[in-house]
């Protein structure tokens, strides 16, 4: 039984390449630094959208706010995520007026402008969700230029189900993550 | 004797290697179909001749496992052996045609004096008795792994014509939850079993859909680093990159062309979705979808020849097929109201993608010449599947108790595994091609 003598190349190419990554990974993290303020934007984006609706229905009869007018409790702006059905990217009848307000307020507003983020559950897979949150997005955005904003004031951009708000593979968890923001 | 009850179809079979090296990420294989026409083979421990410290991988047992979870292998568990010989001249192949077995792996692992190894082994026709292979390979202590999956691949080629695909390697996503709240995403590249993990980009935005070059030196992804999405194409090896697609909404799905010179990809620069072809050398854009639906997820037949994607021009999301140059598209899924993400198997005959099964995602296969779908997998939430690149396997996305982690099914559906490679939520996986 004679044992067939072999010179394996390709390992010996995997180690020189193992060493090159090593470098690699340094070489990117240097190349490619990573937007920290479009992390900080977004998660402030966040944080004031949640306080929106948080304040929403306890609060409805205050008055005299003297903070910034979008952000007044007893206004439907302060709203700032409506919710979808899934796999679909139609405005529900219950949300019709909170983004109506958003678009009269822009047409009121000119100079103000808004993000609206689309986003979507986890289920289905990642890219086709992409696009569903753009449509998501869109659909808001359609309903905010007959309000009167103009294109200038309106920017979209889908997140599909990479930016979830609430964990969990179930349906409160998905209706959740199913949702367009105004992030001001 | 392998006898297994036909009625028996999930024979849930854990079995649980413990890598000798702590740092490594432990492999489960589930026997999920019966082992019927599934080759028995018994890969006996390795010797270790020298004194000392002995390797900490231990080759036979990567050598059983990859063996194991390529479907074709039925392997034989070492408690049940009655010999344990290292080298040709100890076997008794009695021993082994009592035990049924049809195959036999026998070898050992000495020191090379500089501090490497030497790795050999044999491998046995057990009812000739005769050698069908017999290595003598040099290797490293940090080589053992793929010197290991070499051993595999040599001798999947032997008992089954097909080249093997275990010393390969595999891209995924990473997301890891950090104190301040936020997540870091990152693209990593390990062995195709998950060991040996290497970052190659990390951001605080979302990184998704990689995609490796046909000569596997290149990965395409998208990127959110800049607060909106981009494609970029890193050198694996390098680390150098450029970003290729930046236009106004999505720039997402790349996928390489055969001759690596195109990327088809997503972009709503024109209002919606549309799929388009990247010439890389001339930057040329050309539009290959016009309509007014969701046209995404594109991926090229292995002869270039056609791009199949995901559109919901039906009113749901179906797999769609047009030749690369632009034609007529045509709807190639009708079995379940959700196909997606859909890519072609290295000989082009079947695909694989994402489909519902009641209210589950799930992996499915699809025969091109007959149109049946067979469902690999029995998860929830399974997507992103990428075939090995000898089309043996598949590896996808699973959810389990709402963590994200890697699988992989023979194609046959007859042997899937779970990939535990670590921390945090492990997603979006590609098989990487072989070497060239």
């Amino acid at each position: 039984m004679k044992l067939k003598m072999i010179k394996f190349i390709p390992l010996m190419l995997a180690a020189l390449l193992f060493v090159g990554c090593s470098t690699t990974e340094k070489k990117v993290e240097e190349a490619a630094p990573v937007s920290e303020a479009a992390g900080e934007t977004h998660k402030d984006m966040e944080r004031s959208t949640r306080g929106g609706e948080a304040s929403t229905s306890g609060a409805k009869a205050s008055s005299g706010w003297t903070g910034h007018p979008l952000d007044d409790p007893s206004k439907l702006t302060s709203t700032r995520v409506i919710h979808f059905d899934f796999d679909r990217s139609e405005i529900k009848p219950e949300y019709k007026a909170i983004v109506i307000a958003h678009g009269e307020y822009l047409a009121q507003h000119p100079s103000q402008t808004v993000v609206i983020e689309g986003h979507c559950d986890e289920r289905g897979t990642r890219e086709y969700n992409i696009a569903l949150g753009e449509r998501r997005a869109n659909a808001v955005k359609s309903l905010l230029l007959v309000q009167g904003a103009t294109p200038g004031q309106l920017t979209t951009i889908s997140y599909g189900e990479e930016q979830p708000v609430a964990m969990g593979s179930n349906e409160t968890a998905w209706a959740q993550n199913r949702r367009a923001v105004f992030a001001y | 004797m392998m006898i297994i009850n036909p009625m028996k179809r999930l024979l849930m079979l854990v079995v649980l290697l413990v890598s000798q090296i702590a740092h490594s990420a432990p492999l489960m294989i589930e026997i999920t179909e019966s082992e019927m026409g599934a080759l028995p083979i018994a890969v006996v421990p390795f010797g270790w001749q020298g004194g000392g410290q002995r390797p900490g991988e231990d080759v036979a047992s990567i050598v059983d496992a990859d063996l194991k979870r390529s479907g074709r292998f039925k392997t034989m568990p070492s408690k049940d052996m009655i010999a344990f010989p290292h080298t040709g001249a100890g076997v008794d192949f009695r021993d082994w045609k009592v035990l049924g077995m049809e195959s036999l792996v026998v070898g050992q692992v000495k020191p090379n004096g500089v501090g490497g190894y030497i790795v050999r082994f044999q491998l046995f026709d057990v009812f000739k008795g005769e050698q069908l292979a017999g290595y003598s390979i040099p290797t490293t202590a940090r080589d053992l792994r793929a010197t290991a999956h070499h051993i595999s691949d040599l001798i999947y080629e032997k008992l089954t014509g097909q080249r093997g695909a275990f010393a390969t390697r595999v891209a995924y996503i990473t997301a890891i939850a950090q104190p301040t709240g936020r997540r870091k995403i990152a693209l990593q590249v390990a062995d195709a079993d998950g060991y040996h993990p290497q970052t190659i980009v990390t951001s605080t935005e979302p990184l998704m859909s990689p995609a490796w070059s046909p000569d596997g030196l290149k990965l395409a992804y998208v990127s959110f680093e800049k607060g909106r999405p981009s494609i970029f194409i890193q050198e694996v090896y390098t680390g150098k990159r450029q970003r290729v697609a930046s236009f106004k909404g999505i720039n997402g799905a790349p996928a390489w062309s055969p001759d690596g010179r195109k990327l088809a990809l997503t972009l709503s620069k024109d209002g919606n979705p549309d799929i388009f072809i990247l010439d890389l050398a001339r930057r040329t854009l050309r539009p290959l979808t016009r309509h007014y639906a969701i046209d995404t997820e594109p991926a090229w037949s292995p002869d270039g020849r056609h791009i199949i994607w995901t559109s919901d021009r039906g009113g749901r999301p179906q797999i769609y097929r047009m030749p690369s140059g632009g034609g007529k598209a045509e709807r190639i899924t009708f079995e379940g109201k959700y196909n997606a993400r859909a890519s072609y198997s290295p000989d082009g005959k079947l695909i694989t993608m994402v489909t519902q099964v009641g209210s589950d995602f799930r992996i499915g296969v699809l025969d091109l010449a007959s149109f049946q779908l067979q469902v690999l997998s029995d998860g929830t939430l399974d997507e992103s599947p990428s075939f090995a690149p000898n089309g043996s396997m598949v590896i996808y996305a699973i959810k389990v108790k709402g963590q994200a982690e890697l699988a992989a099914v023979s194609v046959d559906g007859r042997v899937r595994q779970r990939l535990a490679l670590q921390v945090g939520d492990v997603r979006e996986p590609a098989w990487a091609p072989y070497s060239q």
